[in-house]
């Protein structure tokens, strides 16, 4: 099929979804009219039974974490296939070492260097006080995972391979998605049922408070960082690869 | 005014779609689809908002507050992490498509070669 026709083909069919679509949400409540009910019932519910003002976090590490957990099983799956897809190529070209490249400059060097400790100060802040605050475990690993990067930016090649950090960071990544799974089985022994809420939930506002939930953030927090530091890794020694030695 | 924030979402996803059927670099291609996934953020967090309520944490505000809907935020959370490790995984199919054809191009992917 020609380029032409495709793309006429595709607008016609997107004219056809667009159109349905509209149809679709003018009937939607108004914005700005949310008419529940779950969130009110989240908001009247979750402060009495978890000991927590997050709504956010309670339902996605309490009252959804069913969801959660599968969703972070995507992420271990996925780190896991870009690290065989990547992996593969580098057999292939049969390199054991990936070639120098030029020398950043000083500003990089300088402010990507000073920056990483408390980027990973900042991720642990983010990660711990997810039920207090806006973030969590998946913003927070993020953050943390953004620490390799500025530490490539500083000059350092991350040839992770030849000191076996690709494998502590699977370790890492492993780690995190194995303790969310515990967290949910620990709830089916010592409550009855999968993910329930079963550590003591302590006083509102405090750090340690709301039970499973801030356990469940530095779970994901940790699995989140390793995955994000081992797939950034990866692909960073992709681009060395690439370059004429 | 009232649906402007649904439509947006439609558009977001059309213009997405469109992007990904003409696209010429695979690169191009992940992006596109991403622009598509954002419209499902903008569709979620619409229909969660309600006028003139509070973020749903209830730290500094009494909790007779009218918040927005959190389970729409909680689903968004669960969309951008899913939708980050497909664009992940996609580019790492991208450099291999690379490597064994020697093309980001989609358009010359497509013959079997023997």
């Amino acid at each position: 099929m020609s380029r032409r026709v495709r793309c006429v083909m595709a607008l016609v069919a997107l004219a056809v979804l667009g159109a349905t679509l509209v149809v679709a949400v003018a009937d939607l409540e108004p914005f700005g009219h949310y008419p529940g009910p779950y969130g009110d019932v989240l908001a009247k519910v979750v402060p009495g039974e978890r000991h927590t003002g997050q709504l956010v976090a309670a339902t996605v590490l309490d009252y959804r974490g069913f969801d959660t957990l599968g969703e972070e099983l995507i992420l271990f799956t996925a780190a896991c296939g870009c690290v065989a897809l990547l992996r593969l190529r580098r057999r292939e070209r049969g390199e054991a070492s990936a070639p120098e490249r030029p020398a950043p400059s000083f500003a990089a060097r300088a402010v990507g260097g000073a920056l990483v400790g408390p980027v990973v100060v900042l991720a642990a802040y983010v990660v711990i006080h997810g039920h207090l605050t806006p973030g969590g475990g998946f913003s927070g690993g993020v953050i943390g995972g953004g620490a390799l990067l500025l530490a490539y930016a500083a000059g350092q090649n991350v040839r992770l391979r030849r000191v076996g950090s690709i494998g502590m960071l699977e370790s890492v990544e492993a780690v995190g998605a194995g303790g969310f799974a515990a967290l949910a089985i620990g709830g089916l022994i010592a409550a009855g049922a999968t993910l329930q809420n079963f550590v003591p939930l302590g006083t509102s506002g405090m750090l340690l408070s709301a039970g499973t939930i801030p356990i469940g953030n530095v779970a994901i927090g940790i699995e989140v960082a390793g995955a994000v530091a081992l797939i950034v890794a990866e692909f960073l020694e992709q681009a060395l690869l690439q370059e004429p030695a | 005014m009232s649906v402007l924030a649904y439509l947006v979402a439609v558009w977001l996803l059309i213009a997405g779609i469109y992007g990904v059927v003409t696209s010429r670099h695979l690169v191009h291609l992940v992006i596109c689809l991403g622009v598509a996934q954002a419209s499902t953020y903008v569709l979620l967090l619409a229909i969660g908002y309600r006028s003139g309520a509070q973020a749903p944490i209830f730290g500094d505000i009494p909790q007779s507050t009218p918040v927005v809907d959190p389970v729409v935020q909680a689903l968004t959370l669960t969309d951008v992490v899913v939708s980050a490790t497909v664009s992940a995984l996609l580019l790492a199919l991208a450099v291999q498509a690379h490597k064994r054809f020697g093309s980001v191009d989609p358009d010359e992917l497509n013959a079997l070669r023997g």
